[in-house]
């Protein structure tokens, strides 16, 4: 029953959020010196092609009523059409996400996958060769851009071995090395992080406790400390998807891959008004989402969070 | 010291221990600790904090890291097995199973990710091969037997959400859930409240009652002591100084530091007058003053003290059970009060 | 007989976090307090953890202020007073608290931690460097560590420069929220003497918190009890190790080796007050007052639960601190009818 209470809570707060980023939205552009009309039609627009853009984007209307027709908007998810396609923005916005989604789950998946063990062996073994290793991979990961990763990759492994295509989508083939040249520098930190947690949880009391209960050092290690120090590991997880999500713009461009990242940034260029508008919304509540999966996944692992 | 050979739990003799330090002198955190405790029996282990009693314990354990620490000398004799040349594994075995211990802080030596009752089946599992059913049942049975109500809510809970009390008692249940011959208890009461603190000590005579257990009972509460030990040794800078049947410590102490550390102790009658105090500090590890290492310190301190360290000798006739051995050189001399 | 601090009927009300909470009425930690202190006097206060003593300390130094209730320090109310007045009184009415680690500031040098608070009050720099000297030299710190860091000492000497420290003030009333508690058993006689050296030389007045029973009957004049929030049991130490009357307050006693044991009679307390000049030093305020706007009326007994003695009675009429004669006041309406009647026959005998 608390659970219930917290996780509405968590809720509550989410679309709170994306109230607000909503009204930030809104005001940010109207708020800018200058007419949005101006901005999109260019200086030299005619009289007649800047009353048809204002029409279009509702700006002649008081203040209030755009408002409130935004929030609407927001609310049944329609952003209006695309100033350069003419497309539902919303329409646009779904066709491209799946591929930038799989995209960042991948990336995390393979980030986890380098980083979680091997900053478990970090810690277990301290100073040891693991550990060693470890560490040398966690700072040539963040030192690593991860474009300059996957051009890298592209031209080992796309051009010189002819393993992976060069570019396009379509398969998860496509998907592979833009997935690694992402998961690779994240995994740096999520290493680090790793260890640090394992090794602070071996540190602390309960773990003496485990020993002289006379517990193997098996279950000590991987059964006491571990579950204690999974839990900053998922936070961190979980922001990791954020900004898998984010920089998957860059690593769509270097893979030519259709995805969200690309299609915000050609609306940038564009000035194409609704797509930004919309685009903006859609990653707050993109993020928001995260936050509460990953709030709601520390509580069941966190006993102690649970009561909200 | 007591008789040592015959029906001794556990015996350490001499036991020596040094922790390295970087770059400089090695502590001395044991100098030759001689302590027994026969089956049955609940030997209280009273110091100071930096005395040693901590590496007593864990060294006993099997506990003690090896670096830093050494053991240079001595032996842990255990149902007349030296536990010190036993492989890790076999010392794994008998920690929790046969040698158990009871912390400090419960909330802190508890682990907050798993319920209470887990705690407790895993090592009956683990030492005695009970299936989950069985474990559960005897784990009920332990409960009760501490005083957690034997319901199951207590065992389904975690660690926070029970009581200061309540932990102690989990924690108890825990380390006697095997079985074991020896407890030892390291300022069980310590963390506690006043009125938590005699129970668990009646918890701890009972448990002596049913189970027979020797218990090693680790306190810088010299009242606390009084009430659930059979005999006490006082240790000083890593050397046992003082060892004898309790009402015999408490009523003629003969150690200078046994003396005045219980004239140090304030009690309401004695209002209006200053304690007595004892000058100085207890010496760090590194630093232990040659010869007897109260003699700083020490109001009946010669020049004999500052070079030769004296030796644990029976003093006086000694009873069948337990005699009185005191470490000094000025036993009987008078004091300049 | 007006005290140098004086407390009535002093509640703290804490508000957990969050608006539903409020709403809710949140806990009193501190119920309707009221007692007084005398000047030069030691007043120890025992309870068990969660009990509101270290609240009350806050609150009597308006640190957290009171929610209701006045607290008087030489006769002027706390509560009325302007930030600047206040800030003067509480000049003379300092604190040390349990842990000296979390006291003191490490990144500062142990002289500068000392003259902080001199300096807030503009004192010029050559005289707070001779105060700082002077009072390290009372404590027995040598004056030459005063540029030291305090990690460089050791815990009791951490206390005794947090004592120094509260000293600079120049204060008349000095509260101890355990101070010793985390030292070990030598190094708290050493403090505990210096406490006893200090009251005398700077004609200072203690309030004493600590949960070690012995220690506080070894240094108080007086004590009250606390459980809950609430003064239970209040009387002159040779009193009430004498003859404890409440039930928490005995099963508190029963609890600690050596107190019930007997070891305090009639006749030995006496000796030791009358040595002390402790007969007056206490007094307590005259009868509890009604239930407050705070509180609903008659909650009942709050130790009802746990108590040996409790009926049905308890949980209807609200206990408030009765006189049972000799400055011993109890809040039980069993014990009080039984004190009643020893009483009567302690009269008839001619004891008193």
């Amino acid at each position: 029953m608390r659970f219930l209470l917290f996780v509405l809570k968590r809720l509550g707060r989410l679309l709170l959020t994306v109230l607000l980023i909503s009204t930030i939205v809104f005001f940010v552009i109207r708020v800018i010196p200058g007419d949005p009309a101006l901005v999109i039609a260019g200086v030299d627009a005619s009289k007649e092609d800047l009353a048809a853009i204002r029409a279009k984007l509702g700006t002649d209307r008081p203040i209030g009523a755009q408002y409130l027709s935004w929030l609407t908007a927001v609310a049944r998810f329609d952003f209006g059409k695309s100033l350069s396609t003419g497309q539902p923005v919303t329409r646009m916005i779904f066709e491209r996400f799946p591929l930038t989604l799989t995209l960042a789950l991948l990336g995390l998946a393979i980030s986890i996958v380098l980083a979680i063990p091997l900053g478990i062996l970090s810690a277990v073994r301290r100073w040891s060769v693991w550990d060693y290793l470890g560490m040398v991979f966690s700072q040539v990961g963040m030192a690593v851009p991860s474009f300059w990763l996957g051009i890298l990759l592209l031209l080992l492994f796309a051009v010189k071995i002819r393993l992976f295509p060069l570019f396009g989508s379509g398969s998860i083939r496509h998907l592979v090395l833009p997935a690694v040249s992402l998961g690779f520098a994240r995994a740096a930190v999520l290493l680090r992080l790793t260890r640090a947690s394992m090794v602070e949880e071996l540190s602390r009391e309960y773990i003496v406790t485990a020993r002289a209960k006379g517990l193997t050092e098996r279950m000590v290690k991987y059964r006491h400390a571990l579950k204690n120090a999974m839990l900053p590991l998922v936070t961190m997880a979980g922001i990791q998807l954020g900004y898998m999500l984010g920089g998957a713009v860059i690593i769509e461009q270097v893979f030519s891959l259709p995805g969200l990242g690309r299609l915000f940034l050609t609306g940038v260029y564009q000035r194409d008004f609704s797509l930004i508008q919309g685009g903006i919304v859609f990653i707050a509540l993109v993020f928001s989402l995260i936050n509460f999966a990953v709030d709601i996944l520390y509580s069941a692992l966190n006993p102690k969070i649970r009561m909200g | 010291m007591a008789e040592t050979t015959n029906g001794a739990l556990l015996d350490v003799r001499d036991l020596a221990v040094e922790f390295d330090s970087r770059g400089g002198t090695p502590a001395r955190a044991l100098r030759g600790i001689d302590l027994s405790i026969a089956r049955g029996e609940i030997r209280g282990l009273v110091g100071e904090s930096g005395s040693g009693k901590t590496v007593t314990s864990t060294c006993v354990m099997g506990l003690l890291p090896t670096p830093p620490a050494r053991i240079t000398a001595g032996e842990v004799l255990f149902k007349g097995r030296n536990l010190l040349a036993l492989s890790a594994e076999e010392r794994r075995r008998v920690r929790g199973r046969e040698i158990a211990m009871v912390f400090q802080e419960p909330s802190r030596y508890l682990n907050p990710a798993f319920r209470i009752g887990t705690q407790i089946t895993e090592m009956l599992e683990l030492h005695l091969g009970m299936r989950k059913a069985e474990a559960f049942t005897r784990a009920t049975e332990l409960a009760r037997l501490v005083g957690l109500g034997g319901e199951r809510k207590v065992l389904a809970s975690y660690p926070h959400e029970l009581s200061g009390g309540m932990k102690q008692r989990a924690m108890i249940a825990m380390a006697i859930c095997c079985n074991p011959s020896l407890l030892i208890a390291d300022e069980p009461t310590t963390a506690l409240d006043v009125t938590l603190q005699l129970q668990i000590l009646r918890l701890i005579l009972r448990l002596r009652e049913s189970f027979g257990m020797g218990i090693l009972f680790i306190s810088h509460d010299l009242r606390l002591v009084r009430i659930v030990a059979d005999s006490v040794s006082v240790i000083y800078a890593g050397k046992i100084i003082e060892s004898a049947p309790r009402e015999e410590l408490f009523r003629s102490p003969l150690h200078p530091y046994t003396r005045l550390l219980l004239l140090s102790i304030p009690a309401a009658r004695n209002r209006g007058a200053r304690l007595r105090v004892i000058p100085g500090r207890v010496p760090d590890a590194q630093a232990v003053p040659a010869g007897c290492a109260f003699h700083p310190r020490c109001p009946l301190a010669e020049e004999l003290c500052t070079r030769v360290m004296p030796e644990s000798r029976e003093h006086g006739l000694g009873h069948a059970a337990g005699g009185h051995a005191i470490a000094c050189h000025f036993v009987e001399k008078k004091w300049p009060d | 007989m007006a005290g140098l601090i004086e407390i009535r009927d002093m509640s703290k009300r804490h508000y957990q976090r969050g608006l539903l909470s409020r709403a809710q009425g949140g806990v009193l930690a501190v119920d309707r307090v009221s007692f007084s202190i005398e000047k030069g006097s030691v007043f120890g206060l025992v309870g068990e953890s969660g009990c509101g003593k270290t609240t009350l300390a806050r609150a009597l130094l308006f640190l957290d202020p009171p929610t209701s209730g006045e607290v008087l320090f030489d006769g002027t109310r706390l509560g009325g007073l302007s930030l600047r007045e206040l800030r003067e009184r509480r000049r003379r009415m300092q604190i040390v608290f349990q842990d000296p680690n979390s006291a003191l500031d490490p990144k500062m040098r142990v002289r500068d931690s000392m003259e902080e608070g001199l300096r807030n009050l503009r004192v010029p720099k050559l005289e707070r460097e001779r105060r700082v000297r002077k009072l390290l030299e009372l404590v027995g710190i040598p004056s030459e560590h005063a540029s030291g860091y305090p990690h460089e000492f050791s815990g009791g000497q951490k206390q005794r420069i947090v004592v120094a420290r509260a000293l600079t003030m120049d204060p008349e009333f000095l509260v101890l929220d355990e101070p010793v508690s985390n030292l070990d058993v030598s190094i708290q006689a050493q403090i505990v003497n210096l406490l006893l050296d200090l009251k005398q030389e700077l004609s200072l007045t203690y309030l004493f918190i600590s949960h070690d029973l012995h220690l506080v009957a070894f240094l108080s004049d007086g004590i009250g009890v606390m459980y809950q929030g609430r003064l239970v049991e209040l009387a002159p130490t040779g009193e009430i190790m004498a003859r404890p009357v409440h039930p928490y307050t005995l099963k508190l006693f029963a609890s600690v080796p050596g107190v019930a044991e007997g070891a305090y009679s009639a006749e030995g307390a006496s000796g030791a007050e009358g040595a002390s000049g402790a007969e007056g030093a206490y007094s307590a305020e005259g009868a509890g007052p009604a239930p407050g706007k705070d509180s609903p009326a008659a909650r009942g007994c709050p130790y009802f639960a746990s108590c040996a003695r409790g009926d049905l009675a308890c949980t209807r009429v609200e206990p408030r601190l009765i006189d049972i004669g000799g400055g011993h006041m109890v809040a039980c309406i069993k014990e009080i009818a039984s004190a009643d009647a020893d009483l009567a026959h302690s009269l008839e005998g001619g004891k008193r």
